[in-house]
């Protein structure tokens, strides 16, 4: 039995040494593992990650998003059809979002939404079969958060999704470090799409670098990157 | 730099980069000795209306002479290549989906198709598109001497009475696809098969270092 687990696996190769919870003896694969009759081959090229006690997936570096239940993405509205708008998510299908899935909205109220916009949305409904749904609200009616942004000012760029869910991780000190000199606004959605808003250009660009030169940087490295920063731009 | 091949029984030096483009989801420029092409691939992405498949993703390859428009030849190279990469590619995972391939050639120094689809695969491997298996392609040329030479030159090539080009997958390691020019025996293909399978072990090798060296940064 070899322990794959921290190493780099490839689409084909059969992953073994695989520890089963004690109460149920199952284990759970995710993404780039799948179950051919016996073995279990990896679909993906990546590091093999385990998560106690059974949680089994490949992390790839990958630029393409798919869409995931609970995922909260950055969309831009790109029609108006009947009682939804449409949203480019940056996935293969376009996702809809009701009219009536925003704070305070109902039949008669309509939301201020044009086409254009950039949402600040979640996925209640992803499957490969059917077309996504996306929500601006949470369970209890309110927006949390979601909803309408950047109508005024602001800056939208992509990035890797690697590099997205690398800067959501409580462990990144990215977004803490870069807030000690400078004041923004950002808005970090799992499709790789990145909202930034400072108070003017040149800091908005400033921050869209440093979030992405921070891919393969430590949090050391991030940490001595802002300070560096923060000293040109004040005119050192 | 190029390993100097004394007898053309090893492949030519290979050698590959990743990320030269910034569009596409995935891309490689691949260099098998002098041959080099340039291969993009976008997708899971949108998929025009008519090209729409139910319950797969749709597999669309476009080839890119290094000069002039394409013609029949270049289509049928296309569908070569398109059908190899629908046999490996995971396309009921992303039904109505389209995944694009788009194979550049910068030179033509022999062994072209097997270097192509080798840049197939990896350019799909940097995009991170579910795959059931990796395949790679050796090619080999039977000349007037009767002798075997692992992955011609255009002149050997050109010198030679037949070309084969085989495709090996890394599951069970049998063969995949086979595509000759030429005639030959059934008993020079058994030879010409078995040592491009063995061939394709340092194709494999070859993937294998490639992706490590491009996920070392992440870790």
């Amino acid at each position: 039995m070899v322990d794959h687990v921290g190493k780099v696996v490839l689409p084909g190769e059969i992953v073994t040494g695989f520890k089963a919870s004690e109460k149920t003896s199952k284990v759970i694969l995710g993404p780039g593992l799948r179950q051919e009759t016996e073995t279990i081959r990896a679909t993906k090229p990546g590091i093999l990650r385990h998560k106690e006690p059974n949680i089994y997936w490949v992390d790839s570096h990958q630029k393409r998003y798919i869409p995931v239940k609970g995922d909260t993405v950055l969309g831009i509205v790109t029609a108006k059809a009947g009682d939804i708008f449409r949203v480019d998510v940056g996935s293969s299908d376009q996702a809809s979002l009701p009219y009536v899935a925003f704070e305070a909205a109902t039949k008669r109220n309509r939301p201020d939404v044009k086409v254009g916009d950039i949402v600040y949305c979640k996925f209640v409904e992803a499957n490969k079969d059917m077309e996504g749904e996306v929500v601006c609200i949470d369970s209890s009616g309110k927006s949390g958060g979601l909803g309408v942004i950047g109508r005024d000012a602001g800056y939208l760029f992509q990035v890797p999704i690697n590099l997205t869910r690398k800067v959501l991780s409580p462990d990144c000190e990215l977004f803490g470090s870069l807030g000690k000199n400078m004041r923004y606004e950002t808005a970090v959605g799992m499709n790789g799409r990145i909202w930034v808003k400072a108070k003017t250009v040149v800091e908005t660009i400033a921050i869209t670098n440093a979030i992405c030169a921070s891919e393969y940087m430590t949090n050391t490295e991030i940490k001595n990157m802002c300070k560096r920063l923060a000293d040109s731009m004040a005119g050192f | 730099m190029e390993i100097p091949r004394s007898s053309g029984f090893q492949l030519r030096h290979m050698m590959c980069e990743f990320g030269q483009l910034s569009r596409p989801d995935g891309d490689v420029t691949v260099f098998q000795g002098d041959t080099s092409v340039t291969t993009a691939v976008y997708g899971p992405g949108e998929v025009r209306m008519n090209k729409e498949i139910l319950n797969k993703a749709t597999v669309e390859t476009v080839f890119k002479p290094k000069s002039g428009l394409p013609g029949c030849a270049e289509k049928m190279f296309e569908r070569t290549l398109r059908n190899t990469c629908e046999t490996f590619l995971l396309a009921a995972l992303h039904p109505r989906s389209s995944i694009s391939i788009i194979v550049q050639e910068i030179q033509d120094s022999g062994s072209f198709l097997s270097c192509c689809v080798n840049s197939c695969c990896l350019a799909l491997l940097d995009a991170s598109v579910a795959m059931k298996f990796l395949v790679a392609a050796v090619t080999c040329a039977i000349d007037s001497e009767e002798c075997i030479i692992l992955d011609p030159t255009v002149k050997q090539e050109k010198d030679s009475c037949a070309v084969l080009t085989f495709v090996f997958e890394n599951k069970d390691d049998s063969i995949l696809a086979v595509y000759t020019t030429g005639s030959y025996t059934v008993q020079q293909f058994q030879q010409c098969s078995q040592t491009c399978g063995e061939a394709s072990k340092a194709v494999f090798d070859f993937y294998r270092t490639s992706i490590e060296k491009k996920l070392s940064k992440a870790t």
